[in-house]
């Protein structure tokens, strides 16, 4: 724990970024920029259990482990959401999600 | 000197959070991104996570921000700027955010956290490696093998899905 920052201050640093990722998950029409978003909001859960890990439950490392998880899933999704977005942009020429609005061709 | 450069961290994530889904131009976007995942990465190393600190940055910074950015310069032209939000769509999305920042800070802040009273463990590869292997209270082997096979099976769907059908698309 660092001394002289509350655990709040990093809880609202996170629910800031987290609200931010979700106002870009809906303003964005682009893929990508909504796969940036879902990056945004995933980083800042793991803001969540890497801080509570370490404030309120210093002797054990549940925390940390489930944000290193967090990462592999989110590395994971990353690469299936590319390979998707690549499809979609060679069946319809563009990413965006007005464009793109049937899913099966 | 923690405290400024937390600080520090935190003003950079917020600001550059903001412009990563406000900025019109999708290569600024994905740098920006860098910035906060760079950021975050920093906050843990205050933290004294080294060992999440350098998988958040080989990973995230490194790893998907690189995939990001490929996937931006297959698909887009770099100049392109996307067309303004319609200023309803902004005010209903923004203020839809604000609303929840509002709801979850005004139930974090009144929540007691009971400040912890054990001694902090040290955390060193040592620990990790043998907590990540172990299959006894604290041993996460299961969890490991689920992620172990999620990758695989991700990385093989990814080369199914990209892959190019044969002629018959064209």
């Amino acid at each position: 724990m660092i001394a002289g920052i509350p655990l709040t201050h990093f809880l609202i640093v996170s629910t800031i970024m987290f609200f931010i990722g979700i106002y870009g998950f809906m303003v964005r029409k682009n893929l990508i920029t909504m796969l940036m978003s879902i990056e945004l909001i995933l980083n800042s859960v793991n803001i969540n259990f890497v801080v509570f890990n370490k404030y309120l439950y210093p002797h054990q490392l549940h925390g940390h482990f489930f944000s290193i998880f967090v990462i592999a899933v989110a590395a994971a999704e990353a690469a299936v959401a590319i390979a998707i977005i690549i499809n979609v942009y060679r069946r319809f020429n563009s990413i965006d999600v007005e464009q793109a609005s049937d899913m099966k061709y | 000197m923690n405290v400024v450069i937390f600080y520090t961290f935190a003003a950079i994530i917020l600001l550059f959070s903001l412009l990563a889904v406000t900025s019109r131009k999708i290569l600024h976007a994905a740098v920006f991104l860098l910035f906060v995942l760079i950021s975050t990465s920093g906050l843990y190393f205050l933290l004294e996570y080294y060992f999440l600190a350098a998988v958040q940055l080989t990973l995230y910074a490194g790893g998907i921000v690189v995939l990001i950015v490929f996937s931006i310069l297959l698909t887009s032209g770099i100049d392109d700027r996307f067309p303004l939000v319609k200023p309803l769509k902004a005010a209903a999305s923004g203020g839809l955010a604000i609303l929840g920042i509002v709801l979850a800070l005004a139930a974090v802040l009144r929540f007691p956290f009971a400040a912890a009273s054990s001694n902090a463990l040290v955390v060193d590869m040592k620990t990790i490696g043998r907590s990540l292997l172990s299959y006894d209270v604290n041993g996460y082997v299961l969890p490991f093998e689920a992620i172990s096979i999620l990758l695989l099976a991700a990385m093989i769907a990814a080369i199914v899905v990209a892959k190019k059908k044969g002629e018959k698309q064209s």
